[in-house]
């Protein structure tokens, strides 16, 4: 504890780098994801095509890919972006399914009485797609955030400073108190995360998740 | 992007990365076996335990929470944490890759299990099947792609973490990213992350293979 309020400045800093790290990719992959999804959701043809790359993506394991990534884009091996790019992938593939799912849940005849309505094809989307695949593309971005939470720590190993370099830094000295205030600090921004999503949530969807809360 | 690509590529044909203790053959075998033993270990404890609550619908929403709070914790803080409590060696690697494949074949084994129609049970109930020959001869069997399902992602986050893991002295593939990064040896990591990518793709092939043959339609 005596550390930790010695060092607080650089562990806040930490987590500061952290959370970008995690929303930055956890928005990128929604926003990639629910086109996608409804796309797929819409054409057979291309759904498993797409569910089978993203699949694929998410086999991947994430040191080894954010080692190729700057071969690949010709960033620098330090450069954070590899981290985002690597992480936004990652949300994109869990999400796209997600995605594809719950805009496949909802009833053709709820779109046919949207059409019917008179309600063009975009507000049909927007209006009524959207929203009612709003609590199954909640459920996975929950998922998909806490698993980039954590996945932020390993960009440590290759010198990207985030919490994870309390796991690397604290190792090397054999301070253990170090390791546990990075757990710690990873979990409770994983939960913090989780409620700002939820909070937001409730905000787009007063209807439901008070129901479903 | 080329130059660094053509670089490994002649790491790959290098001849003297091929043998010994340090070389590619040795250190996917390394790899492999932790793989196999940590997936092994994991599915004693979490699969009987999943089928349990399955078959019973007990203490679900316990493992429900369960599986999701370990899922929040990072791997890297886990491995190392565990290093510093036990010493290095084989067990802490082993306890802390335990931990991770356990989430994935629980929930693969209980969900799998809750996927089966309630029907279907008290059908093979009401011909006089006791509750164990129900596990074995229906629920597993129809529950069997599931099961597989958590098995196959237990085995590529393993896989997956067993790289990270050459950072607390294990052996395995990750030592090429682990050496490299410590001397700036972008050829070898880039090598070595090829060789494990490669790997993965490979074993979630097998899995697909495996799910459709024990698919039904």
């Amino acid at each position: 504890m005596r550390w930790l309020s010695e060092n607080f400045p650089y562990v806040r800093g930490l987590l500061w780098q952290h959370a970008w790290l995690s929303i930055l990719p956890i928005v990128i992959g929604l926003a990639v994801a629910v086109p996608v999804g409804w796309w797929a959701s819409r054409h057979r043809r291309w759904r498993g095509l797409i569910l089978g790359f993203g699949g694929l993506v998410y086999t991947l394991p994430s040191l080894p890919l954010l080692i190729v990534l700057p071969g690949l884009l010709g960033t620098s091996f330090l450069d954070p972006i590899n981290v985002v790019v690597v992480l936004s992938a990652y949300a994109a593939a869990l999400l796209v399914r997600t995605a594809t799912d719950a805009f496949s849940s909802v009833p053709e005849v709820v779109i046919e009485s949207a059409r019917a309505a008179g309600y063009s094809r975009w507000q049909q989307v927007v209006g009524v797609e959207l929203p009612l695949a709003g609590p199954v593309l909640l459920a996975g971005l929950r998922v998909a955030s806490v698993s980039t939470v954590s996945l932020v720590t390993v960009g440590a190993l290759i010198g990207v400073s985030n919490l994870g370099a309390l796991f690397t830094d604290g190792f090397q000295r054999g301070f253990n108190t170090e390791i546990v205030i990075g757990v710690v600090g990873v979990v409770g921004l994983a939960l913090a995360l989780d409620l700002l999503w939820l909070g937001l949530a409730r905000l787009a969807m007063p209807w439901r998740v008070r129901g479903a809360a | 992007m080329s130059d660094v690509f053509s670089e490994a590529a002649s790491w790959l044909s290098d001849g003297s990365h091929w043998s010994g203790v340090d070389g590619v053959p040795h250190r996917l075998v390394e790899h492999v076996a932790y793989t196999a033993l940590t997936v092994g270990i994991a599915a004693a404890i979490a699969l009987p335990l999943g089928l349990w609550i399955g078959h019973t619908g007990r203490f679900r929403g316990l493992a429900v929470a369960l599986t999701g709070a370990l899922r929040a914790l990072p791997t890297l803080g886990v491995l190392t944490w565990m290093v510093l409590w036990q010493g290095v060696g084989l067990t802490p690697a082993t306890v802390a890759l335990v931990v991770l494949a356990v989430p994935p074949l629980l929930a693969g084994a209980y969900s799998g299990l809750e996927s089966v129609d309630r029907a279907t049970i008290d059908a093979a109930r009401a011909i006089g099947m006791t509750e164990w020959q129900i596990l074995i001869k229906v629920e597993i069997p129809l529950a069997l792609d599931l099961i597989l399902g958590g098995v196959r992602s237990a085995v590529l986050q393993v896989v997956a973490t067993a790289t990270i893991a050459a950072y607390i002295g294990l052996g395995g593939l990750g030592r090429y990213l682990i050496d490299g990064i410590a001397v700036r040896d972008y050829a070898q990591m880039l090598s070595g992350s090829i060789v494990i990518v490669v790997l993965a793709l490979v074993l979630d092939g097998l899995f697909a293979l495996v799910q459709r043959r024990t698919a039904h339609p």
